[in-house]
């Protein structure tokens, strides 16, 4: 498979997110008694789709590219978006249940008397900003560096980066943590003075939403693109021959781990203005996993197939968990046996001409857990 | 006491689908047949998912309840639908599926929720959209909105008249408290106001024990040991848990592998009902105790025909009745007088009308709607029996009204929710005189 | 010093029931002769608090019967335990209920009353407290040898001082040693206790120094009380408070191996439940998502096992988890069999797709489960024989726990066996280590796969098994499992039973050291990041496996 090929489709996928997003957000305008007026309702859905299909993309360009399958990116997804959720917090002022202008109402409830370090400067949108950028940044970083570096590969790496969001998901929950418990940084009024439940606000959150993930296609097309993305392939299909021929992978992988933890978060961040909650349940295993699946579902290692799958699926997942409120969990079950077992390459290898050689037809020539695909 | 195998929810839904093609397609049933539009009411409890094991119990309530209106003529003349979905124990999906309720298919009112972050994540819904939203589980309270029906226990409902037993020689004169919970907002809320209450009756600090654990926690083994150690103080020792779901099974099982009965420490859980003794085996644990407002063995004829009515609609004759069920049960008929009352379901109007409202509930006395959106409710404390069922102790002279805000809590001692005229406000300063912040909690 | 400390209500219906003849018989010749009316109205007194509603009454109304004694105090206090005492709504007239008649509970004469009028005597915990001392009271003297040792034990727990005379007379008539020894601990407890007679100061302190020998958590909370006890000598107090703290001190040291008990409990459940991954996982390189849901229907075929038992023969009710072990290796062994053959042999060569495949089917397996026995938990009993704890030196061993691990013990020689000593496990084996090369040697190596397969996913069955004794059986049980077992072997070192072993003993008794010094949370996460961390250190686990076909 020439790799190259897979992630042409990206800059389309950009542009047609783009065009989307803009008619939602203008339809979503329209007063009421228009036939084609977008209702709130779907404009939060589509948030929320576009916020996962940020995931979702970060998935890809560290599973597809690098192929490192990492079952523990929604610890930066979720990291990005209590940055946020800080910030909005905070910009709830003295608007909370007790009227408290300093303390979030959860602090005030717990009888916290002052903020805690950390919170400190949250209440500022650039700080906000940077520490949506910066943390999940030096997190991804030292953890990659450390792993990267004694060459933990494969499963085990797959395993520690469950291990790392689980870890971070039992230290949210717990309330003395700082970060509101189980329940979470929620009831956000306003984002730099717009009132968040205004038609206006959202329509422009959509339209912002949708110029970054089209942003964040290209720069992970050129950053997959190029010369450092065909190393990258040949990291992931032969590590040590790529060593060997004097290339450094681990700088190569932290590089693009570091790059994809960042889009993460800020698809966290996009989730929690547009959701309108955060809590510890989005640092789940379960999340990361269904990531990886929403990946494996619009194809591997094509990028627009991430942004394709997270919202089929999500899509799906909505629609059926109204309609079949008891069955819906067959369909999804039945979805992903069904994706793996018939369409190794996702809906993007529909698209593309009949793959040479089924890779289901090859036998393993040993069952090492490790891993790559050969 | 299990429940059978040979019920199974497949049945269940097959049953409800006939039953309300049976209402859709106009069979007369014994009374005037409801006619016209339907009205929608939604169902927001989770059916997958870690909650499913104590939300999906809820749903069947209401789906039972509808069908009952429907034979008696329905709301207003037109019959009840009611549309389920399932949040699936995802607290921002609650958020979402609040929103489809409320903007798409327009209910005119929600049954739903069990945990508080689900009730938190969408509150914020409700409140934009203007929808009703009944809450049928006990909670920590410290929250007053304008588009809540708060009809299961608020803390002064269930936990302070626990404690209050347990402090007397009936329920055995405790010294020492052993605080156990579920580290999430319900229990440190709970045990905040606890510990200020059992400080109020002079229960020093070192006789009071916290602790957390996580959620799903299954392994007691250490906990348990130092509880045993906690009550070797020479005092009488009891144990107030507010463990939740999951958690208490194994929870109580090492409680008797270790040997501690309810004769030595006892414990007074706020989260284990009916239903969780069902997949128990209870025998080690006779004697412990559970505060609620509603147990199944009441002996009322009220409870007696809606167990009845129970066993039919679910073609299981063991199926248990719990509390969130009653409370399901008091919210649902209180939301249909409101509608019969104001010949509508306009949401301003049924809110305006519920205040003051009266339903009797399953065990003899009334719950009445009070201006904080709370209801007032008797509290029981019940002893666990090796039935699996709860023989009553203890119970309140008359109902308890339910305090949205703690007056055991500093900073929220002097505030008051009152949604009538004049106040209108969720959380009122009674000393400043001023409501507080958003209109809300 | 062992000894079996369960006790409390279940122990009270067990005992056997007076032989009602003799009860019978001296009613009547009352009744008759009239002999000591006075004394016969009194007892009637003490009955009748009964058939009143208040708790007080009834608790204090048992305490008189206890005192006065009479051939029908016990089986009135015993039905009153059983809840076969009645009282009939109007006046103070007691039944006990015998099967399907009934006899009047003062006399013992069987009596025939009108059943609707009949609600039974209430009981709460402050009731039962009662019942149970004044059963200790009238067995220290008239009960078997067994009663009256357990009665011994209530005295010293209860450690009343209104019980001295009656300890004292139970001392003056045994010989026998153990007896005499609690005896004495509850004489000591007694004299120390709020109410106590006067006593000197050396009779004080003899006491501190009895039950500062026998030790343990009972003393010690009888020795604190006594050190703030104003009635006490200073001297006393003292001494009690030094004793406390000495206690205090040798429970600590028994305390490291209490945490060792507990953390080798934890490691043997976290060994079951990655034990099968090992399998399937660590030799099959398959990430079986769906591994936890096999657990799941392990403890529910445990569960439905029970039910089938005790509806066909009742009497074998506490044996059906025997049965279980077998019924539940081979419903989840055959289902592994089917997984194998219906989905992941398609998959070989696509390790990670594994992932996606399983993690689907264990979502379809939890809604499976759901729709047939429905969201809530079910009961699995825990049969009489693994209830229970008792001591080792200061060391308290639950009875379940220890089974559970035994059974991981015997299921891992099991395993090893299987592996080592039988053609299967060669050839597993060979297919493992050069399958091209295994093929040509004649294995079926479909066929291998299939077994192989089937074998873990049978361990995560019986996993379930052991499971469904300490934990909830619901449709989620398996969701619990899974990060904790593949953590397990991954740390442990993929492809090797041995690190999986070593690794579930260092994280379950690593745990279980953590816990009691930074909480239950603070612990785990604190051991997820050492594993992290070393993990980072070691890339392959604590016992990397070695040769080729290693590097990926």
């Amino acid at each position: 498979m020439n790799a190259s090929l897979s992630f042409r489709g990206a800059s389309v996928t950009a542009v047609i997110v783009v065009l989307l997003t803009g008619v939602l957000a203008v339809g979503s305008l329209l007063p009421a008694s228009s036939p084609v007026q977008v209702s709130p309702f779907i404009m939060t859905l589509a948030g929320k789709y576009l916020a996962y299909a940020m995931l979702a993309l970060a998935v890809d360009l560290v599973w597809g590219f690098a192929g490192i399958l990492t079952l523990g990116h929604a610890a930066f997804f979720a990291l990005g978006g209590y940055a946020m959720g800080m910030y909005l917090v905070r910009e709830i002022g003295a608007r909370g249940v007790y009227g408290n202008a300093d303390l979030p109402d959860f602090m005030v409830f717990l009888s916290w008397k002052s903020l805690p370090w950390y919170w400190w400067g949250s209440d500022h949108f650039p700080v906000a900003l940077a520490l949506m950028l910066v943390v999940p940044a030096a997190l991804a970083g030292l953890f990659g560096w450390l792993a990267f570096r004694s060459r933990v590969s494969g499963v085990y790496l797959s395993i520690i980066t469950q291990a790392l969001t689980y870890a971070l998901m039992l230290a949210f929950f717990q309330n003395g943590f700082g970060f509101g418990g189980n329940n979470g940084l929620t009831d956000f009024k306003d984002i730099l003075g717009f009132d968040l439940h205004s038609s206006y606000t959202r329509a422009g959150m959509l339209f912002i939403s949708g110029l970054i993930l089209a942003g964040a296609l290209l720069a992970g097309r050129y950053v997959v693109g190029g010369r450092f993305g065909s190393l990258l392939i040949a990291v992931r299909d032969a590590e040590s021959r790529t060593r060997f021929l004097g290339y450094r992978p681990e700088q190569m992988k932290l590089l693009v781990w570091v790059f994809s933890a960042i889009i993460a978060a800020i698809g966290g961040a996009l989730y929690v203005i547009q959701v309108g909650i955060i809590n510890p349940g989005e640092f789940a295993p379960a999340n990361s996993i269904e990531a990886v699946i929403w990946v494996a579902v619009g194809g591997r290692g094509t990028l627009s197939g991430a942004v394709i799958g997270a919202i089929l699926v999500n899509l799906g997942k909505t629609l059926f968990t109204a309609w079949l409120p008891e069955m819906w969990l067959y369909g999804l079950g039945a979805l992903f046996m069904a994706t793996t077992l018939f369409l190794p390459q996702g809906l993007m290898g529909l698209m593309r001409h009949i793959p040479k050689k089924r890779p289901s037809e090859v036998t393993p020539e040993v069952t090492s857990p490790e891993g790559e695909e050969a | 006491m299990t429940t059978s195998p040979r019920f199974s929810r497949r049945d269940f839904t097959k049953f409800s689908l006939a039953a309300s093609a049976a209402m859709l397609a106009g069979v007369k049933g014994a009374a005037a047949a409801p006619k016209g539009e339907p009205i929608r009411i939604g169902v927001l409890h989770s059916l997958s998912g870690t909650m499913a094991i104590s939300e999906t119990t809820l749903k069947d309530v209401i789906l039972m309840l509808v069908e009952l209106q429907n034979r008696k003529g329905g709301v207003l003349g037109r019959p009840l639908e009611a549309v389920v979905v399932d949040p699936a124990s995802n607290w921002p999906l609650f958020a979402e599926k609040a929103r489809q309720l409320l903007a798409v298919d327009k209910v005119a009112s929600v049954f739903g929720c069990w945990t508080s972050v689900s009730r938190k994540s969408v509150l914020p819904v409700f409140e934009e959209l203007n929808g009703i939203l009944f809450y049928p589980v006990q909670y920590e309270g410290q929250e007053c909105s304008r588009n809540v029906f708060y009809t299961g226990a608020a803390p002064n409902q269930q936990a302070i008249p626990a404690v209050d037993y347990l402090l007397s020689a009936d329920g055995g004169g405790a010294k020492r408290f052993a605080l156990i919970g579920t580290d999430y907002v319900y229990p440190r809320t709970t045990n905040q106001i606890l510990q200020n209450y059992l400080k109020s009756k002079g229960i020093a600090d070192a006789d009071i024990m916290v602790n957390y654990t996580p959620f799903g926690q299954s392994d007691w083994q250490t906990i348990v040991s130092q509880l045993k150690a906690f009550g070797s103080a020479g005092k009488k020792t009891a144990v107030v848990s507010t463990i939740n779901g999951d958690a208490n099974v194994p929870f109580y099982k090492e409680l008797g592998a270790q040997g501690i009965t309810a004769t030595d420490i006892p414990v007074m859980a706020f989260s284990v009902g009916e239903e969780e003794l069902a997949g128990m085996d209870t025998k080690p644990l006779v004697g412990q105790l559970a505060a609620w407002n509603y147990f199944e063995s009441i002996d009322s004829p009220a409870n007696k025909s809606f167990i009845k009515e129970w066993h039919t609609y679910t073609k299981n004759p063991k199926r248990t009745t719990n509390d969130p069920m009653e409370a399901s049960y008091i919210g649902f008929n209180l939301w249909v007088q409101a509608v019969e009352k104001v010949g509508s379901t306009d949401h301003d109007k049924v809110i305006d009308a519920m205040v003051g409202l009266k339903q009797a509930n399953l065990t003899g006395g009334t719950a009445k709607v009070l201006p904080n959106h709370h209801i007032t409710k008797p509290v029981y404390i019940g002893e666990i029996q090796d039935d699996g069922q709860f023989n009553v102790v203890w119970q309140t002279p008359k109902e308890v009204p339910g305090m949205a805000w703690s007056p055991y809590v500093a900073e929220t001692k002097n505030l008051i929710g009152d949604w009538t005229k004049p106040i209108n406000c969720g959380n009122y300063d009674t000393v400043k005189k001023a409501c507080l912040g958003a209109k809300h909690g | 010093m062992a000894d079996v400390a369960m006790s409390g209500p279940a122990a009270l219906s067990g005992r056997k029931l007076w032989n009602g003849a003799r009860g019978i018989f001296a009613a009547v010749l009352l009744s008759l002769l009239f002999i000591q009316p006075d004394s016969a109205r009194a007892d009637e007194d003490a009955f009748a608090g009964l058939a009143t509603t208040q708790f007080n009454t009834i608790a204090s109304s048992v305490d008189q019967i206890a005192q006065q004694g009479g051939p029908r105090a016990l089986p009135v206090l015993r039905a009153l335990a059983d809840k076969k005492l009645f009282a009939a709504s109007e006046g103070d007239a007691l039944f006990i209920r015998k099967g399907d008649s009934w006899e009047d509970a003062r006399s013992g004469v069987p009596a025939t009353p009108d059943e609707t009028t009949l609600r039974p005597v209430r009981v709460n915990n402050r009731v039962r407290l009662a019942v149970a001392a004044a059963e200790a009271e009238l067995e220290l003297v008239s009960g078997t040898p067994a009663e009256r040792q357990a009665s011994a034990t209530v005295f010293y727990q209860r450690h009343d001082p209104a019980m001295l005379p009656a300890i004292d007379k139970a001392l003056s008539k045994t010989d026998d040693a153990t007896l005499k020894d609690t005896l004495l601990n509850a004489r000591a407890a007694a004299l120390l206790s709020p109410g106590a007679p006067a006593s000197d100061a050396q009779a004080q302190q003899q006491a501190v120094a009895k039950l500062r020998a026998a030790g343990g958590l009972d003393a010690r909370g009888i020795l604190a009380q006594a050190s703030t006890e104003e009635t006490l000598d200073p001297a006393t107090r003292k001494a009690a408070e030094e004793a406390v703290s000495s206690i205090d001190f040798e429970l600590r040291l028994w305390g490291f191996g209490q945490d060792a008990f507990y953390g080798m409990s934890l490691g043997s459940v976290l060994l079951l439940a990655a034990m099968g991954l090992a399998i399937t996982f660590g030799v099959m390189g398959v990430i079986n998502m769906a591994h936890g849901e096999l657990m799941m229907i392990g403890a529910y075929t445990t569960w439905l096992t029970q039910k089938a038992v005790l509806s066909v023969a009742p009497a074998l009710g506490s044996f059906s988890l025997v049965l279980a072990i077998p019924a539940a290796f081979l419903v989840c062994g055959a289902l592994g069999i089917v997984i194998e053959r219906g989905l992941i042999r398609f998959l070989y060569g696509r390790p990670l797709e594994t992932l996606l495949a399983t993690w689907g089917l264990s979502l379809i397996l939890q809604q499976v489960i759901r729709s047939l026995f429905g969201p809530t938990n079910v009961a699995v009993t825990t049969p009489p024989w693994l209830s229970g704890s008792f001591h080792l030196g200061g060391i308290e061993v639950t009875i379940d726990r220890l089974a559970i691990m035994i059974f991981a013990v015997v299921v891992m020689a099991g395993l090893t066996l299987v592996l080592r000593r039988t053609p299967l496990g060669l050839q597993m084996r060979a297919v493992t280590q050069n399958r091209r090369m295994a093929a040509l040697m004649g294995i079926r190596t479909a066929r291998v796969d299939a077994l192989t397969f089937g074998l873990g996913s049978g361990i995560a069955g019986l996993a379930g098994v052991a499971v469904s004794q300490i934990d909830n059986v619901s449709p989620n049980l398996g969701q619990s499992y899974i990060i904790d077992s593949f953590l397990v072997v991954v740390f442990g070192g993929v492809g090797n039973l041995w690190g999986t072993l070593a690794a579930a003993a260092t994280l379950g008794i690593g745990g279980k050291a953590l816990e009691p010094l930074v909480g239950a949370v603070s612990g785990k996460i604190l051991l997820l990041v050492l594993v992290i961390l070393y993990i980072q250190r070691h890339p392959r686990g604590m016992f990397p496996l070695r040769g080729r076909g290693v590097e990926s």
